[in-house]
């Protein structure tokens, strides 16, 4: 028990070890994340090449950016692998969730199973994938053997589809962590009001759709901003599986950004590619938070 | 952002480990069998003038890691004493204010009188030694298995019409013509072969080292491409991707029957056991007899703090061009010695007609820069360029043309 004069002194202690111990990193993020962002962003109006330098050169770097026909394929997949990406893997994740759901026998080694491919890095998913989509090696070959002649799968070494190969081992790797998120929502989810419902004769995908799928509100939000962040900043999928080939037909931000500003010496258009990156986080991010917090302070 | 993050990160770590210096520092790729044996002897030769030998080797990516390596150690202030830089990358770093002369070190080994003029030039900025060659790739090379020509009655083309006949007399044969790995880099050193063999050597020097903009739309553009698109058909479905030695060991495996690739690709052969002139061939591509297209591996010198280091890095610089080191390295890299007039006597066949051409052809001036290594234009072009040859190569919907007047746009990346 505690003499009435001793809270004073942990007072002291209290208000100040919090910014003490928070203070490194404080100053870490401040300066490795925030710091170095702001230098990047500086960077892409600089005629940077091989190193950085601090010729001023105004937005030529981003008038080159825009001029190039491989900042455009990488949009652009970014847009198709972040769509299907995004969609295929709620979908895929939300259906297995509630077929889970349903009391089933095993339920926890199934769960195990489909939650398994998250273990894995995207290194060792790309390769495997490579593996099993290459025509003269995985299941163009199989197909071959067991006798189906006719059959082609060649989307990996076809330029028109190979952004499409990415999606699908971006689906195999994440749609089970999808599924763990929704099935923790739908287990969240109060027993009394399904019961209400279903003596109100409501059918079952009746309640889903109307009454479970609208309380999972907070879970869709949260599993949108991991997953697009994820789409954004995938690299080391598609240089494992693709190699952003053939040719640059499934390149996508990241990779050009690197390509360019460590081996292409154009550190400049580099910056400007990244500066471009963060700008489209930023334009989905920040609306969110400004709605979150706006709701979290009226509540 | 997350790469440019780790690398500062990296750079700033280094800083504290500077402190540590009096040996020669040598950044290097050379990390694959007959290449390491070549840097080992590198480093016995300069432990012997008393000098300490500091391994910086970052294998990988042709170099690109490398590369990523050396900036970071730049940008820090503490560059080693040499790295691999070839080509115009010579001329950029030299931009950059970060390379020392190396003068007194050429004019005491005679350099000017040994080496070639094309050599000369590569490794000089604005008129100063900056960096010492150590070899000469010659890239022009068709490599050939004998044997299975021979199942067609054929022998080793030497002009495009041959090249597609015996091609075409291959595949009824069931043979699969032509060994190709689909990466970048590949893809224009086929390219380049082609357009030397197809356009010639002024045509070459129009297109890939001036960016003529009226030769590189031109008709024989479009004729280059087309003979170029021409031979997909004669490589397999799964070449996407594949890397040079494991195309060469189709060859050397008996799996395909020709491979366009430098002479590196002879490195593999001579591992796996064959006999240059009788278990393979090597001959230069198809319409390509008189010309040849170098690729010179050399190394360039940095400005450092440490004179004891210094001291150093004119040693090394003088054992690199030293006929000793040259003959050692390059029996073991599969390339020839740079200095004009080089005792060939230990080198096997392909080693003596790479020598003996490109005497020949410095003579005539049909000795032209090797573009897809780098050694003709500036990295941002040559990778504009790259991306459309490509793009080109796995796009059957896009026509020479188009590709012509995309090669017109490419050439412009400054």
């Amino acid at each position: 028990m505690s003499s009435p004069t001793q809270p004073a002194q942990y007072g002291f202690a209290e208000r100040w070890l919090p910014r003490l111990v928070l203070a490194p990193s404080f100053l870490l993020t401040l300066i490795f994340i925030y710091g170095f962002i702001t230098w990047n962003g500086y960077l892409s109006f600089t005629s940077s090449r091989l190193l950085p330098s601090f010729n001023w050169a105004g937005l030529t770097q981003y008038h080159a950016l825009f001029a190039l026909e491989r900042w455009w394929v990488a949009v652009k997949n970014l847009f198709i692998f972040g769509g299907l990406f995004i969609g295929g893997a709620m979908a895929i994740g939300i259906a297995l969730a509630i077929l889970l759901d349903q009391k089933i026998r095993a339920e926890g080694a199934l769960r195990t199973i489909y939650l398994y491919p998250m273990a894995l890095s995207f290194i060792v998913t790309g390769t495997a994938w490579k593996w099993m989509l290459n025509p003269g090696l995985g299941l163009e070959k199989l197909m071959h053997d067991w006798g189906f002649t006719n059959f082609t799968f060649d989307w990996l070494v076809n330029s028109d589809m190979s952004i499409y190969t990415v999606v699908i081992a971006g689906l195999w790797q994440s749609s089970g962590f999808v599924m763990a998120l929704f099935l923790a929502g739908l287990r969240g989810i109060d027993d009394s009001i399904i019961k209400a419902a279903q003596i109100d004769g409501a059918s079952l995908p009746r309640i889903y759709w109307k009454i479970i799928l609208p309380a999972l509100r907070p879970v869709f939000f949260s599993t949108l901003m991991i997953l697009s962040h994820i789409a954004i900043k995938s690299f080391d999928l598609v240089v494992a599986l693709t190699g952003g080939g053939p040719g640059f037909a499934s390149d996508v931000p990241a990779t050009f950004m690197y390509a360019m500003a460590f081996t292409r010496g154009q550190m400049g258009l580099g910056a400007a590619s990244a500066t471009m990156m963060l700008m489209t986080v930023a334009a989905m991010v920040v609306p969110y938070l400004y709605s979150e917090l706006r709701r979290s302070r009226n509540a | 952002m997350q790469t440019l993050r780790i690398t500062l990160c990296a750079a700033a770590m280094t800083v504290a480990f500077a402190a540590n210096a009096a040996e020669v520092e040598v950044l290097h790729w050379w990390t694959s069998g007959g290449e390491a044996k070549a840097a080992g002897e590198l480093k016995k030769m300069l432990e012997a003038k008393g000098d300490k030998w500091k391994d910086f080797a970052v294998a990988g990516g042709a170099g690109e890691n490398a590369m990523t390596a050396l900036k970071t150690r730049v940008v820090s202030g503490n560059p080693p004493a040499a790295a691999q830089i070839k080509g115009p990358a010579i001329q950029e770093w030299g931009d950059e204010g970060v390379l020392t002369s190396l003068d007194d070190v050429a004019k005491a080994d005679g350099w000017d009188k040994v080496l070639p003029g094309v050599v000369i030039n590569t490794m000089k900025y604005k008129g100063h030694y900056v960096a010492a060659p150590v070899n000469v790739h010659r890239v022009n090379w068709l490599w050939v298995n004998p044997e299975l020509l021979k199942k067609v009655g054929a022998k080793a083309p030497t002009t495009w019409d041959a090249f597609f006949k015996t091609a075409e007399a291959l595949q009824k044969a069931g043979i699969q013509p032509v060994a190709y790995g689909g990466q970048p880099w590949q893809d224009a050193t086929v390219f380049e072969t082609v357009l030397l063999g197809v356009g010639g050597v002024d045509f070459y020097k129009k297109t890939l080292v001036n960016l003529d903009q009226g030769a590189l739309k031109s008709a024989t553009m479009v004729k280059v491409l087309e003979t170029y698109k021409k031979i997909k058909p004669l490589t397999d479905k799964n070449s996407a991707g594949r890397e040079w030695n494991l195309a060469t060991s189709m060859v050397i495996n008996g799996k395909a029957a020709m491979q366009f690739m430098g002479d590196w690709a002879k490195g593999e052969f001579l591992a796996a056991g064959k006999v240059p002139g009788k278990d393979f061939l090597c001959v230069a591509a198809p319409g390509t007899a008189n010309a040849y297209t170098f690729n010179i591996d050399s190394f360039a010198m940095f400005k450092l703090s440490n004179k004891d280091a210094e001291k150093g890095q004119k040693d090394l610089a003088s054992v690199l061009v030293s006929p000793q080191f040259q003959e050692i390295f390059n029996l073991n890299k599969g390339s020839i010695p740079v200095r004009l007039g080089a005792d060939m006597s230990k080198f096997d066949e392909c080693g003596k007609q790479s020598a003996k051409d490109f005497a020949a052809d410095s003579k005539s001036g049909t000795l032209v820069p090797s573009f897809a290594h780098g050694m003709a234009v500036h990295s941002a072009t040559q990778g504009a360029i790259y991306d459309v040859v490509s793009q080109f190569w796995n796009d059957d919907n896009m026509t020479a043309k188009a590709a012509a007047e995309k090669l017109a746009v490419a050439a412009k990346t400054m």
